[in-house]
Formats: structure tokens, sequence, C-alpha cells
């Protein structure tokens, strides 16, 4: 323990410097590979050059390493949230701070949540000494059906949060998405259609497919900018609907480049998306929401379409929730999709993804439920939320190779009295303390002391 | 309005003028107090406080003996390896494992299962906000005046909302406070009810509860009416319509004791149940630094806060609670959703409880009132973090005996004394674990929900012929 402290206090002291990645060993843990395997009791994780190098039963630790002893402890990959506010908001109600639920404006399609993320915003340190190290964040449709491009962050205390820019596009479809076409589903479906075919003939008429001389705008990201994003030539007819920005912006999506996020709840609204494919072949499609999917689950699983669910959604909210029930993940789980639990913003807190994930685990003793093992939970909330994300390789998991993005739980992560006790980001230490902390430690004893509270910090 | 009122003072006058049978409960002192010098009691006075009596009934259950589990009493109390014996639609007795078992008991092994009081939330809007939430729905407040002191939520509550049966199968809910919304400073009455599925709210009303009172400060008020371009535009508009309003009550309530009132005043009887103690106000309060003014404005008026609610910022000011004997309803854990919630900690139950201060865990929400034994276990923990060891069976308190007695029920249900109701749940684990379910609940020792059984579990109105209908939610 007091190893583990010492560790941690290092590696608070290398955040006032330039953040360096540690190498370390945790030993003697219970350790959670995060690929849906058991815990592994006993097991020993390796992180060397902010990269886990092994994690598991048997593993050697190398000579000459930093260890930490991990007794009574378990060790896990960071908690990966999939579509969240993180970094948006400061304060949901507070509509300065806000640029979740902000999306008018011009722009649609063409909207890219990585220049607005905000890495020192509060709702940030709170997830992370929550355990959560990745997230994907994506604005409220506004003013259109599409919300925009999400990015993928990291939740590390340091100034660079973006993991990866326009790493998918968000449309909402039912009920919202029938709200912000004009009324309803059939203006939600014709302007999505009409939306995919005028970028399915911007990429073929445009520019760069007629020069084909053009390389694809390097800007460092996974997916590069799409040349035409980058530029104003090239001709279009006059009656189209979107801009030039929303257009180009939809290219990489109906070239498959760009996976396609579409919200949808009930069934009927399920199967119309899923149906998208038959004209647009190339679509990559991630259903969000579908709290009625496990009545399409087959239909979903054969698609090979992955699911980003809420957790316990069991009210009929609205119409098109009517068949909600918590046994919803488990259903479509058992039926072979690949389900991560999200869409955690608001009250609905990304630190809570463990217990959602819990929950689902409890829901194996009730009669006539569904849920998901202690594995396989554990993955929807780290490697499955990552595999979506097209980051399977890279976090989500303690597999060789996999960024150091550990934590270290006071004990099973999923139960209600545990807690992240270290957490570590690329292999760099993270310090738990916020405004929450703070106010903690200075309001212990409730009556003035000496002098006022605001003396004390 | 005076079409809508004119009715129940017919009725009113219908029953002080002995032409009807009236419900007499709780009317002693108005009945008393309400004659002027000429001895008569004026119809202002003298009037049926109980118009829309509970037609609750327990329904039919067993002589049930759970035998062999984790006993939780709620207040406080714990008992292993122990015994309860349900008789009668009440707690017949609770012991160890000595205590004996009577002839025609139904004897329920509950060995590794967790016994505990039915779950109680005091802050709910399940049936005036109702799933599905449409606008047609949306019955919880009143925003077209900031103080409607007039309105009593039973009228919006919808008995067919689904909610309801996801708190009992989930949440082992079996009492819950349904209140008026926040938008108001004075949001009108609250209901208290038993979590039985009935055709009517009356079927459902907890019998011989009092009434609440719902208040807000803050955000909320301002924000609804300040956009409407009228008062309260800010916090201190908030205070001088609330004082504005007292002061008028104190009037009413003199000339009502001097006999001198011929007109009801449907608010004003609120207030001055209020002022009399008869009705429980429930604060929607986030600040320390409000709540500490509300504090002194309850005194400025001589009534009393019995609780605040959602009050992000108690364990700012727990020695000041503790000494007004203000009970503190609140999240686990939410916080920063609005400015006023920006100072919220997940210490602020263990902090209070530490402090000396009373602690009630409570929802605001259809899901979290499926969860409020989870809400309560991270509570605890957040506190055994910076070395506040809070049992396990006091834990359970702020879920049961706690919000019974600020809901003032607490001599008929919230824990498990011989006597009280048999409002039960069998946990199939320890109810503080992210792992355990409610087993069986009982409800005036009517079984009313059994996992393995699926018929015995309520399937509302709204949800017969639809996907999913009588599925485990």
């Amino acid at each position: 323990m007091s190893r583990m402290r010492n560790a941690l206090l290092a590696g608070a002291a290398l955040l006032a410097m330039p953040a360096a990645a540690q190498d370390f060993v945790i030993t003697n843990a219970t350790v959670v590979v995060g690929d849906g395997s058991a815990p592994v009791e006993g097991g020993t994780v390796v992180v060397r050059g902010g990269k886990v190098i092994a994690a598991g039963a048997g593993v050697a630790v190398p000579a000459g390493a930093q260890v930490i002893d991990g007794i009574g402890k378990w060790v896990t990959p960071g908690i990966v949230v999939a579509l969240t506010d993180l970094g948006l908001v400061d304060v949901d109600g507070v509509s300065e701070t806000n640029d979740f639920t902000k999306g008018s404006g011009p722009f649609s399609a063409a909207l890219d949540v990585a220049p607005a993320i905000n890495p020192s915003a509060q709702p940030i340190a709170v997830s992370r000494a929550g355990g959560v190290t990745r997230a994907a964040v994506v604005p409220a449709a506004g003013g259109s059906i599409f919300a925009g491009q999400g990015a993928i962050i990291d939740l590390g205390a340091d100034p660079s949060a973006i993991t990866a820019a326009r790493v998918f596009q968000y449309v909402e479809l039912g009920e919202n998405g029938a709200q912000l076409a004009g009324g309803s589903r059939l203006t939600s479906h014709a302007l999505l259609r009409n939306a995919l075919r005028e970028a399915r003939d911007f990429s073929r008429m445009s520019e760069p497919l007629r020069g084909g001389t053009r390389a694809p705008v390097d800007s460092g990201d996974d997916i590069p900018i799409d040349p035409r994003l980058a530029s104003n030539n090239g001709e279009r007819d006059d009656d189209v609907l979107l801009t030039r920005f929303d257009v180009a912006a939809l290219v990489p999506v109906v070239n498959g480049r760009q996976p396609l996020y579409i919200r949808a709840e009930r069934a009927a609204d399920i199967r119309a998306a899923l149906a998208l494919k038959r004209e647009f072949p190339a679509l990559r499609l991630v259903l969000v929401g579908a709290t009625e999917g496990w009545l399409a689950a087959s239909e979903i699983a054969a698609a090979g379409v992955p699911v980003i669910a809420s957790g316990l959604v069991d009210l009929p909210g609205s119409f098109e929730q009517l068949a909600a029930t918590q046994s919803n993940i488990g259903r479509m789980s058992a039926a072979g999709v690949k389900v991560a639990i999200g869409n955690l913003r608001d009250n609905d807190q990304p630190r809570y993804a463990p217990q959602y994930a819990g929950n689902l685990v409890a829901l194996g003793r009730v009669p006539g439920a569904t849920g998901l093992s202690w594995g396989q939970a554990f993955a929807a909330i780290s490697s499955i939320p990552a595999e979506i994300l097209g980051m399977g390789g890279r976090f989500g998991s303690l597999k060789a190779g996999r960024s150091g993005d550990v934590v270290i739980w006071s004990g099973d992560p999923l139960e209600l009295s545990s807690a992240p006790e270290a957490v570590w980001i690329d292999g760099i230490a993270q310090p738990l303390d916020n405004h929450q902390t703070r106010l903690r430690d200075r309001y212990r004893t409730a009556g003035e002391g000496d002098l006022p509270k605001a003396y004390d910090w | 309005m005076i079409m809508k009122y004119g009715l129940r003072g017919a009725a009113a006058l219908a029953c002080a003028l002995g032409l009807t049978a009236c419900a007499t409960t709780g009317e002693t002192r108005s009945a008393t107090s309400g004659k002027g010098s000429s001895g008569k009691a004026s119809p202002a006075a003298n009037f049926d406080k109980d118009p829309y009596p509970s037609s609750y009934k327990p329904y039919a259950g067993a002589p049930t003996a759970l035998v062999g589990a984790t006993i939780y009493d709620g207040a406080g109390g714990r008992i292993d390896n122990g015994t309860v014996l349900l008789s009668g639609g009440k707690v017949e007795a609770v012991g160890g494992p000595d205590l004996s078992i009577p002839e025609g008991y139904t004897r329920i092994d509950a060995s590794g299962r967790f016994v505990t009081p039915g779950i109680i939330d005091i802050h709910s809007h399940l049936g005036d906000y109702p799933s599905p939430s449409v606008a047609a729905h949306s019955d919880g407040n009143e925003a077209t005046d900031p103080t409607t002191p007039n309105v009593w939520a039973e009228h919006s509550v919808w008995p067919q909302d689904p909610g309801f049966s996801r708190a009992l199968a989930n949440g082992g809910i079996t009492a819950l406070q349904v209140l008026p919304g926040s938008a108001n400073l004075m949001g009108g009455r609250s209901v208290t009810l038993k979590n039985v599925a009935s055709r009517t709210v009356q079927g459902m009303k907890f019998p011989g509860a009092p009434y609440g009172f719902k208040m807000a400060c803050g955000e909320n008020p301002k924000r609804v009416y300040g956009g409407k371009n009228r008062i309260p535009s800010t916090r201190m508009g908030n205070f001088a319509v609330n004082r504005a309003t007292w002061i008028k009550a104190q009037e009413y309530r003199r000339k009502r004791e001097a006999g001198k009132l011929e007109t009801r005043d449907l608010g004003m009887e609120t207030l001055v149940g209020v002022l009399d103690g008869d009705i429980l106000v429930h604060n929607h309060c986030y600040r320390a630094d409000e709540m500490a003014l509300v504090l002194d404005m309850a005194r400025e008026f001589g009534y009393k806060v019995t609780a605040f609610h959602h009050a992000v910022e108690s364990y700012k000011i727990a020695d000041l609670l503790k000494a007004s004997g203000t009970c503190s309803a609140i999240w686990a854990d939410w916080w920063g959703f609005k400015m006023e919630s920006y100072d919220g900690i997940p210490e602020n139950a263990a902090l209070l409880q530490n402090g000396g201060a009373c602690v009630v865990i409570h929802s605001d929400d259809a899901n979290q009132i499926q969860r409020l034994n989870q809400e309560a276990a991270k509570a605890q923990a957040d506190g055994r973090r910076m070395g506040i060891d809070i049992p396990d069976a006091t834990v359970i308190r702020w879920l049961t005996l706690n919000p019974a007695t600020a809901m003032g029920i607490a001599d008929q249900t919230g824990s498990l004394a011989p006597g009280k109701m048999a409002d039960v749940v069998l946990w199939n684990g320890n109810p503080l674990s992210v792992y355990a379910r409610p087993d069986k609940v009982w409800v005036d020792g009517a079984l009313l929900y059994d996992a393995s059984d699926p018929k015995r579990r309520p399937v509302s109105d709204f949800e017969l012929g639809q996907p999913g209908m009588g599925d485990t939610k």
C-alpha cells in the first residue's frame, strides 16, 4: 500500500513537469484483462514505455522494475465510455458552458467535436477519479438529424485530449430524429437518404475524383480530412440541400471510411436503419440506444452491426421504448450482437459505468432475466466499446501492446463499495483530486475554525 | 378557477351542515378553533380536511416466517441468522434463531438472504410525471404562478404509471411521497402512497399519512418566473414572495380563528396547515447559504422545515441542520448538472451522518427509485474512504425509518417493529451490494412481488397488449 502511495506521489510529481510515462509492474493483484475473460487472481501487470507488455498469471517481473504490490487489489484496463458529453460541458444547466446541446447554426454533418474539447473541465477530472480513461464524445443533434463528427479522447490531466478526431458521424432517427427533421420519421428518412445521395454524387463528381491527382489532406489523424473539406472547388447541382462542408463530411460515410452511428430505439426503427445498407452498401453502421434491440436481436447480429446501449433502461419512457427491459443487453449479447454499455452523460455519469455493468451481472440471478457474466460485463465497459470505436488494438484491454491505461481498484470494480486507488493513462500516473475532493477535505467538519473556511485550502 | 373550486366548496358546506357523511380526519383543530363571537363555526374554518380519503385496504396475506436471514430492522439494528414473523398484515415478531415459529406460518428459508423493511422514497414524481413522458402526461408543475399552495399532487397522479411496478420489483419500494415539481416557490401539497397497483389514486393513498408541502428555493422559481418577466426573477425575489405569502397566511389564520372568514381559500388552508404543524414542509434547496436563510424564514413565521430535498450542500451546514432537526433528502452523488449543484460531493451523506444530522436517500427519478439501496451503498463507501465508517444497518435506515419519520408515517412503517405494517423486502443478497435484487416484497403482509412467480408482478393498464408485457423489467 505504501509502495503504491509512493508510486502515486512519484506520478503526481511527474505531472508538475511535462508528463512522462512510468515503467511499472503491479503484482499479486486480481487482474482483469477486459477481453471478456474471467478475473485472474494473483496476477501481474507489466507496463513499459506507456504500453502494456503483459498481464495475467505467470507473468515474469522484469529485473529492476518498479513494483507495486497489488495484494487485495483489482487491476483493470481503464473504463471506456462510448458516447458522452465529457469535455463539452462544465455545468449542463449553465448555457454558456454547454457545447453539448447547442448544435444549431448553418452546419450539421460537418460539425467536428474535437476543437471544442476542454481537458480541464471538472466532469473529466471527476470521471477520471472514477476510473474512466477514454471516451467517445459527440454533441447532441441540434438543428439537424446529424449531430456531427465524434472524437475519442483520453481523460489524462494534460493539454492534449484528442486520441482520434472525426472517428464517426452521428445521426438521429426515431422520435428525436423525426422532431429534428421537421416532424416525422418520413422526413428524417428522406433527409438522411438525400444527404447520403448528395454525398455519393459529390464524391463522384467533384474535383478530387475527376482530377484523380490530389491525395487526402494529411492532418495526422487516423481518418484524414477529405480534400473536399479543404477546398471550395467542385461544381454541384443547384437543387442540393446540404452545404458544401456538410456534404463533404458525409463522403467518408457513404464510402464506408467513417462509421455512421444511428440512434434508433424501437424495433421498427432499428430494422429501418439496418435496411439502409441495401441502398448504401458501403455504410458501416453502429446502432445507438436500441432499447427494443432484443426484439430484433437476430437481425442485428446477422447484419454484423454493433450496438451502444444504455445500461438499465426498463421504463416505457416513450412510445419507441415500450418493450424496454434491463435484459436488453444480455439478450442481444446472447444473440451474438456486440454490445457496449454506454450513452452516459448528464446525471447518468460516466463513472456509473461499472455500477451498470454490475447490475447486468445481478440479472443473472433474477428468474426470467438475461444478464451478462462478470467478464462480459466488464468487457462491455472496456474492450467492447473500444472495438466498436475501431480502437480495440490501441486501448480497452490489458492485452500486450495496448495503451497503459490501467486502474488499481480497492476491490471488485463492479461493486458499489469499490473505487479506483490509482489511475494511469498511457502509462502516466494521473491525479485523482478535483473540485469535489477539495470540498470534501475542507468540510470534513462543518463549523468554522480560527479562520473562515476560505483560508483552508 | 371559481367554477373549479365552487363544487368543492359546496361539498364542504354540505359537510359542515351535516348533510352528508364526511371524513373527519384531522378536523378537530379547525372545528373547535373556528368559532367567532357568535359561537357559530364559519365555513372557512369548519370543513372536510380529507375530501379524497384513502380507500386502500390491505390485500390478503398468509402468516409468514422468514427464517435464517440477515435482518436490517430499519431502525439501525441488525440480526444475523434472524427470523421475522408476519401475520395479519403486521410485523408480528423479529428475533434471532431462538424465536419460535407458531403453527400455521408459511416458512421461507431465507438463509444467505437479507430482510429489510420496505424501501421508502421521500421524493418521487411517479404518477405526476409518468411514463411515457409525453407532453400530455406532464402534470407535475402548475407553473402558472410562483405560489400554488392550492394544488394537490394527488390530483395529478396517474395510477397506471408503469414506473410504480419497476420501483416495486427492482427497488423494493413499498411507500413513496409524490411531490409537485419545483418550478414554484410553493408547489402544492404532496401525497404519500403505498406502492400498490390500483385503479384510483385513493386506492394507493397511505392511510393516515399527513400531507406534505412542497417548496423550492433557488434557480428554478426565479428562472421560470423571471422568464415570464415577473417576480421572482432573483433569489431575493424568491424570499420576498415567500414572506409576503406567509404574512397572508398568518392573517388568514388569525381571521379564521376569530370566526371572521366566510370564504374558503384552498391555498391558505394548506399554508395554515403548515403553520399549525399538520402539514410537513419539504423544501427543494441545493445551496447551504440558502438553506440557512430558509431556516430563518421558518423561524420568522413559525413553521418547521421537515426536510431539505436535493440538498447537495448540506454537508457545509451539518451543524445547523442538526440543530434545527431538519433532514437532508439527497442523492448519493448527483452534481454539476446546474449551477446550484456544482458543489455536490459524494461524501454528503456520510458527513451529515457524522455530524449528527438526519440523512434520507431519495431519488427524484423513475430510474434511481429502482436502486435507492445502491445509491445508499455508494454514499456509505464514499464515507468509508474518508474515514467515516457507517454500519450497514444505519445505512439501511436512510431508506426506511428516516424517510418514514420525515413523512410522518414512522408510527406505521419504516422499521420491523412488532405491530407495524408488514412492509418487507426479502433480498437475494446484501442490498448494499450491486449484485442484490429483491426476491419478494410484501405490502401490509400481502406478497405483491415474487421474482420466481411471473404472475406475481403488476402490469399496468398501459402495458397490456404491448410488446414486453409482463416481461422481467
